[in-house]
C-alpha cells in the first residue's frame, strides 16, 4: 500500500502541477499545446544546473557532512531555475500568439518540435550521448527524504504515515502540491485571478473594464509556462533519476488531458491527476503492487497485459470526452487572437 | 469566392512561395546561429568546426566525405540524393496528409498515429502472408493497402468524435496516437514478426524481404547507385497528383473545402458537414498509411516495435512539410524532398562533424514556428506590392464572421485566418 500511494503520487505530482499550467494558460485564452515541449525544456534546465553546480562543487561539503537542509535548498534552486527557463520559453509561444496573433495550435506545435530537437542537441554536444544525467551519484543519495534525516535507524518504523509520506519521498513532491494550492486560490480568490478567468471567457468585456488582455495572456502563458517547466524538471527527478533524455514520455499531452479531464477546475484536476496517476503506476510496475500485503501480486495473477494499462489513461481521456463533451466547460474565448477592433 | 478564384490564387501562390522560402531562410539562420554559439562554446569545435558544420547544413546533400587532408569535400553524390528520395516518400504522403485536412480545417496531428497503424498493419500482411503460395508482387499490394486501411480506419476515430460529438479533434488525435503507440507495441510484444534469427536485432521487425516482399525498384537504383531509393516515390507523387485532383478540379474536394471554410454555412448550402469532416480524416488517415506502407515495404528498412514511449518523427514532420507548403498538394512534394534533404545533412554532419542531426530538427521547428504566423509575413511581403484599399477591412470582416461558430473547435481557427489572408 505504501509502495502504491509512493508510486501514485511520483506521477500524480507532475501531472497535477503541469495540468494547473495547462489551466493558467487557456483561462488566460491561450491553447498551450507546447506543455510537453517546455516539460522537456523544463526537465534539460534543472538537470544542467544540477550537473553544472556538481561540477563546481559548492554541495560536496554539504553532501558529505549529510546536511540534507542545504542539499534540499539545492533542489529548490534547480526547480527554480527550471521554472525561470520554462517560462522564458513560453515567451516564444506567448509572443507568436499575442502580438502576432498566430494560430496557437499550431505555434504550439513548432514549440514540442523544437524542445527536443534543440535539448538532444545541447545534450550529445555536452554530454556526448542522448542522456543527460547527474555529474555525481543519484537523485536517490542526494535529493530523497529519508528517515535517518529525523534520527530514525536502519530499523526503526516511522509508522503507516511516516513511511508513507515522509520516508523515500522527495520535497519537490509538497512544494508542488504547495504551488498548486496556492496558486489555485490566486485564481480564483484575487483580483488577478478573476481578471485572468475573465480574459479567457469574454477578452472585449475585460477590455471595456480597462484590463490589458494582452498583458493578463501574457501572465497566464508565462505562469504556465513556469509551472509546466518545474514539473518537466520534477518528473525527471522523480521518476528518471534526474536525467534529461529529450523526452518525458508524453507527459505533456497526458498533462492537457487531465486539464479537460478535470474540466478546467483545479480541484477536479487533482482528483483526475490521482487516476491518472494511479493508472500510470499500475503500467509502470504492476506485477510488483501487492494491495492488501498477503504477497499475492493481484494484478500479475489476472494477466491482463501491462499494454493495456499503459492505454488506459489515454482510452478513457478519449471516452470521457466522448461523454461530458456537451458539457465541457472550456474558456470561451481560447484558441482565439485577441483583435482590439473586433466586437 | 469562387469568381475570384484564379486571379487571387494565382497571386497568393507567389506569396505562399516568398512565404515558405523567407521561413527556410530564417530557419537556416536560426540554425547556423546555433552552429555558431556552440562550436565557439565548445574547445573541440573551433572556428573550424563551426566553418565545417555551416558549410554541411546549407550543402550536406552534396557531401562526398573528407579528403585525405580532412578538408570537406563536395560534388555529386548519388546515395545522398537518392536516400533523399526514399526517405520522402513518407513525408511526402504525411505530409499530404497534414495538408489535406488542413484545406478542411481540421489540424491532423494524429499523423504519427495513423502512421504507426498503418506500419504495423502492412508489416502484419506482408510478413505473415506465405510467398509459397501468393505471388510476392500480390502479397505486396494486398500488404500496401492493408496499410492504408489501417490508417484510414484510424483516421475515423478522430473525424467521428469530431463530427458527431464536437471534440476538438487537435485532442482527439494526440489521444489516439498514444493508444496507437501502445497498441502497436502490445500487437507485436510476443510475436512471431520479431527478428529473432539475427542476433540483437529482437527489438525489430524483420525486413519484409525475409518474406521475399520488396517495393520494385524501377530502375531508379541504376539512376542513383548505392541507394535505397525504389518506386515509392513515384507512388507518392502520383498520390499527390491525385490529390491535387481531387481537392481542386472534383465536387468532393470543393465540398470538403467548403466544410472546412465554414461548417456552418456548408451545411446551409446543403452538404453533408458531418460525413465530410470524416471523410476528410479518413482521406488523411489513409494517406499517412500509405506513407508508411511506402516506407516499410521497401525491403531495407527495420521498424523498432517498442515505440510505445515515442511516436514516429516521420507523422510530426508531415506538419512542417504541409505547412511549408501552404497546404499545397503538388508544392508537398518540393518541401518533402526538402525536409528529406535536411535529414541527409542532419546525418553528414553527425558522421563528418562533432555536431549531430538534431540541429535539422531546430531548424525545422523553427520553420513550423514561422509558418504558425505566416499571415504576418504574407501581409510583410505584401507590404511591398500596392496596397489595396478595399481589401483591408474585408480580411477581418470574414473572420469575425467565422469567429463565434468556431470557438467549440478552436483549432479550426488556423484555416480560417489563412482564408482571411486570402483576401488581404
Amino acid at each position: 500500500m505504501t509502495f502504491l500511494i509512493q508510486q501514485t503520487l511520483i506521477y500524480a505530482i507532475p501531472l497535477m502541477i503541469v495540468a494547473l499550467a495547462g489551466v493558467f494558460a487557456e483561462r488566460s485564452g491561450i491553447i498551450n499545446l507546447a506543455l510537453e515541449g517546455i516539460m522537456i525544456f523544463g526537465a534539460f534546465v534543472g538537470v544542467l544546473f544540477v550537473n553544472i553546480v556538481q561540477q563546481m562543487g559548492t554541495f560536496d561539503a554539504a553532501k558529505a557532512d549529510g546536511n540534507w537542509v542545504a542539499l534540499q535548498g539545492f533542489m529548490l534552486l534547480a526547480m527554480l531555475a527550471a521554472a525561470v527557463m520554462g517560462a522564458v520559453f513560453s515567451l516564444l509561444l506567448s509572443f507568436a500568439s499575442v502580438n502576432l496573433k498566430a494560430d496557437q495550435t499550431i505555434g504550439g506545435t513548432a514549440l514540442n518540435l523544437l524542445a527536443p530537437a534543440l535539448v538532444l542537441f545541447l545534450i550529445r554536444i555536452i554530454a556526448n550521448q542522448n542522456t543527460l544525467q547527474m555529474y555525481t551519484g543519484d537523485a536517490a543519495s542526494w535529493f530523497m527524504i529519508k528517515k535517518s534525516f529525523f534520527g530514525y535507524g536502519r530499523s526503526d518504523e516511522m509508522g503507516f504515515l511516516g513511511s508513507t509520506f515522509v520516508d523515500k519521498t522527495y520535497l519537490a513532491t509538497y512544494v508542488c502540491i504547495l504551488l498548486f494550492v496556492i496558486l489555485s486560490i490566486i485564481l480564483y480568490k484575487t483580483r488577478f485571478g478573476l481578471r485572468l478567468r475573465s480574459c479567457g471567457e469574454n477578452p472585449q468585456a475585460a477590455d471595456s473594464l480597462g484590463i490589458n488582455v494582452y498583458r493578463m495572456r501574457y501572465a497566464g502563458t508565462t505562469i504556465s509556462g513556469a509551472l509546466a517547466g518545474m514539473g518537466g524538471f520534477v518528473y525527471a527527478l522523480t521518476t528518471a533519476n534526474c536525467a534529461s533524455t529529450g523526452d518525458v514520455a508524453g507527459f505533456g499531452f497526458l498533462a492537457l488531458a487531465v486539464m479537460i479531464f478535470g474540466n478546467w477546475k483545479p480541484l477536479n484536476i487533482a482528483g483526475s491527476a490521482l487516476i491518472f496517476g494511479l493508472f500510470k503506476c499500475i503500467a509502470a510496475s504492476y506485477s510488483s503492487i501487492d494491495i492488501n500485503g498477503d504477497g499475492i501480486f493481484l494484478l500479475k495473477e489476472i494477466g491482463i497485459s501491462p499494454h493495456f494499462y499503459r492505454m488506459l489513461p489515454y482510452l478513457i481521456t478519449l471516452v470521457v470526452l466522448a461523454f461530458t463533451s456537451k458539457k465541457s466547460r472550456a474558456p470561451k474565448a481560447e484558441g482565439i487572437p485577441y483583435d482590439k477592433g473586433q466586437r | 469566392m469562387k469568381q475570384k478564384g484564379p486571379t487571387l490564387l494565382s497571386k497568393d501562390g507567389t506569396k505562399s512561395v516568398l512565404a515558405a522560402l523567407l521561413s527556410i531562410l530564417i530557419g537556416l539562420l536560426v540554425g547556423g546561429v546555433i552552429i555558431v554559439i556552440t562550436g565557439l562554446a565548445t574547445p573541440t569545435l573551433g572556428i573550424s568546426g563551426v566553418w565545417d558544420g555551416i558549410r554541411l547544413v546549407l550543402l550536406g546533400i552534396f557531401s562526398t566525405g573528407r579528403d585525405a587532408a580532412g578538408a570537406l569535400t563536395f560534388g555529386f553524390n548519388s546515395t545522398n540524393l537518392g536516400n533523399m528520395l526514399f526517405r520522402a516518400t513518407p513525408l511526402i504522403l504525411t505530409g499530404l496528409s497534414v495538408a489535406v485536412a488542413y484545406k478542411t480545417g481540421l489540424f491532423n496531428i494524429g499523423a504519427p498515429g495513423q502512421y504507426l497503424m498503418g506500419t504495423a498493419a502492412s508489416l502484419m500482411l506482408a510478413l505473415g502472408i506465405p510467398t509459397e503460395t501468393v505471388p510476392a508482387a500480390l502479397v505486396w499490394v494486398i500488404a500496401f493497402l492493408g496499410g492504408i486501411l489501417a490508417g484510414t480506419l484510424w483516421g475515423c476515430i478522430p473525424g467521428l468524435v469530431k463530427a458527431f460529438l464536437n471534440i476538438n479533434e487537435v485532442l482527439a488525435c494526440i489521444m489516439t496516437n498514444w493508444i496507437a503507440a501502445n497498441l502497436v507495441t502490445w500487437m507485436f510484444d510476443g510475436s512471431n514478426f520479431r527478428n529473432l534469427v539475427e542476433n540483437t536485432k529482437s527489438g525489430y521487425i524483420y525486413k519484409t524481404t525475409y518474406n521475399g516482399v520488396a517495393t520494385a525498384k524501377l530502375g531508379l537504383d541504376k539512376i542513383f547507385p548505392g541507394s535505397q531509393v525504389n518506386g515509392g516515390i513515384i507512388i507518392a507523387i502520383v498520390i499527390a497528383i491525385l490529390m491535387y485532383i481531387l481537392m481542386s478540379k472534383t465536387t468532393l474536394g470543393y465540398q470538403l473545402k467548403a466544410c472546412g471554410a465554414n461548417r456552418h454555412a456548408a451545411r446551409y448550402a446543403g452538404i453533408a458537414d458531418k460525413r465530410n469532416i470524416v471523410l476528410s480524416m479518413a482521406i488523411a488517415g489513409g494517406l499517412s498509411g500509405a506513407g508508411a506502407a511506402l516506407y516499410y515495404l521497401s525491403g531495407n528498412t527495420e521498424f523498432f516495435w517498442s515505440t510505445y514511449q515515442t511516436l514516429p518523427a516521420t507523422g510530426f514532420n508531415g506538419i512542417p512539410v504541409a505547412l511549408l507548403a501552404s497546404s499545397h498538394p503538388i508544392g508537398v512534394i518540393f518541401t518533402g524532398c526538402f525536409m528529406s534533404m535536411l535529414d541527409i545533412v542532419g546525418l553528414q554532419l553527425t558522421n563528418l562533424t562533432a555536431y549531430n542531426e538534431y540541429i535539422t530538427d531546430v531548424i525545422i521547428a523553427t520553420i513550423v514556428y514561422l509558418s504558425a504566423f505566416s499571415l504576418v509575413i504574407k501581409m510583410l511581403i505584401s507590404g511591398h506590392g500596392k496596397r489595396k484599399n478595399a481589401a483591408a477591412p474585408a480580411a477581418p470582416a470574414e473572420k469575425k464572421a467565422a469567429a463565434p461558430e468556431e470557438k467549440s473547435a478552436s483549432a479550426g481557427e488556423g484555416p480560417q485566418s489563412a482564408k482571411g489572408g486570402n483576401e488581404a
